[in-house]
């Protein structure tokens, strides 16, 4: 085996870093602005897929243009917050400011039946990771129209289900609000009973998902119960 | 150096490399390595699938990258150069399938960056490439890519049909009929012992094939 000093080894560790580092760097900027279009592409299309709407991904900006009328933030208390852009408020960042410092996006949109609905984001935890998705709620605001649920990281066939429609089209129809208290809605272990109007059933083997999608949906929602019961009809 | 003649491209030397790793030497079911990742990928095929594919692409680059370097390498430091070069590689993987493959890399989500982890690659490196000619490598970093993937999708064909009674998503139990006449799917095939005990059944089937890989 060859002797090697310590100064080449130095020498070597130093050009080889600074080569990876050049070329990760570069790698980073030259795909990023394919990455940062995909991303919005894909926020898009599970907002309308959130109501009904099956977008891919060549018609998602323009389907997206259609249907989602208007958008807006609010604040906890349900006023309106002028001069924030809501597609691009990151959930994330505004869940870990106080209660009444965060920007809460709203979203007006037609469905393609011609029904007025808005769709709000919500995000939480699930087992491995962040489990997102996009909720939209009739005119009543009350009733929910549809659900989308999406996740980073976890396990497939278990946790992962709930970005299926099997799980998603439960949600159709269950009701936030128990006359005027906020109950959201309740992931029952061993299946919901039959015309439960806050429940559904949960997945079996992605317990710990189930329940955090549900802590999602009340700790997400809730903050809007203020501005849901007052725009009641 | 002249007088050697030099050996064709695909000679049987090199053809074997590639051979041996799909069957003889198989990475998972005859050295054991890498399972960690076969138990996570394979409850659909179609992550199993791109998971190979992402897999044989960095252990033959990283095999041509440290073969081509090996000579310069000081001893003392080759784990951590090896383990840059896969970590690079990895990186980059991921980085394109987030820019050009979208939906398959939320699929595979965490699983891309675990390949640096995966100790078939950091196997071969230091096994082979340290030692061996780029193009023997690339060669032996292909076949131990391609031995891995042919497990993980044969795992996979098996979890995902058994246990969600699809195939890359496409609702085959439901097709034939068999939900009809009382099939129901096995939701056992999709927890990880599952993963286990297929690999098992596969090391079984291939050494009562071939008695020369049981162990005295």
């Amino acid at each position: 085996m060859k002797h090697f000093s310590n100064r080449y080894i130095f020498i070597f560790s130093t050009v080889m870093v600074v080569i990876v580092a050049t070329l990760l760097s570069l790698a980073a900027t030259l795909l990023q602005p394919a990455q940062a279009r995909n991303l919005e592409i894909e926020k898009k299309k599970s907002m309308l897929e959130s109501i009904g709407i099956q977008a891919d991904r060549e018609n998602s900006v323009e389907l997206y243009a259609k249907h989602i009328t208007e958008s807006f933030v609010i604040n906890s208390g349900g006023q309106n917050i002028e001069g924030v852009d809501a597609f691009s408020v990151v959930l994330k960042n505004e869940q870990r400011k106080p209660a009444e410092e965060q920007y809460l996006p709203v979203f007006r949109a037609v469905s393609q039946s011609g029904e007025q609905v808005i769709i709000l984001p919500v995000e939480g935890k699930g087992l491995w990771g962040p489990i997102f998705g996009y909720v939209s709620i009739k005119s009543d605001m009350n009733t929910i129209y549809g659900v989308t649920f999406d996740h980073k990281g976890e396990t497939p066939g278990l946790g992962a289900e709930i970005n299926t429609s099997w799980f998603e089209e439960m949600f159709i129809g269950k009701k936030l609000f128990d006359n005027d208290s906020f109950t959201s809605v309740i992931v029952h272990k061993g299946g919901a009973d039959e015309g439960d109007i806050h429940g559904v059933d949960a997945i079996s083997g992605g317990t710990i998902t189930s329940k955090g999608l549900e802590n999602m949906l009340y700790d997400c929602i809730i903050k809007y119960s203020d501005y849901l019961l007052k725009n009641r009809i | 150096m002249n007088n050697i003649t030099k050996e064709p491209l695909f000679s049987a030397k090199n053809l074997k490399l590639f051979t041996d790793q799909l069957d003889k030497n198989n990475p998972i079911t005859v050295q054991v390595l890498g399972i960690c990742s076969a138990l996570a990928v394979t409850v659909k095929l179609k992550p199993a699938l791109v998971m190979a594919l992402s897999v044989v692409i960095v252990i033959a680059v990283s095999n041509v990258v440290i073969s081509a370097i090996r000579n310069f390498i000081p001893d003392r430091i080759r784990i951590i150069v090896q383990l840059v070069v896969i970590a690079t590689l990895v990186i980059l993987v991921d980085q394109v399938l987030k820019a050009y493959a979208f939906d398959v890399s939320k699929q595979l989500s965490v699983f891309v960056g675990l390949i640096i982890t995966n100790c078939i690659i950091m196997g071969r490196l230091e096994a082979f490439a340290m030692a061996n000619k780029p193009w023997p490598s690339f060669i032996d970093g292909l076949g131990n890519g391609a031995g891995y993937g042919l497990i993980l999708i044969i795992v996979a064909f098996f979890r995902e049909l058994l246990g969600s009674g699809t195939l890359m998503g496409y609702p085959v139990m439901e097709k034939i009929g068999a939900y009809s006449i009382g099939y129901e799917n096995n939701g056992m095939m999709i927890l990880p012992p599952m993963a286990l005990i297929v690999v098992g059944l596969i090391i079984w089937v291939q050494r009562s094939r071939n008695k020369s890989l049981i162990e005295k």
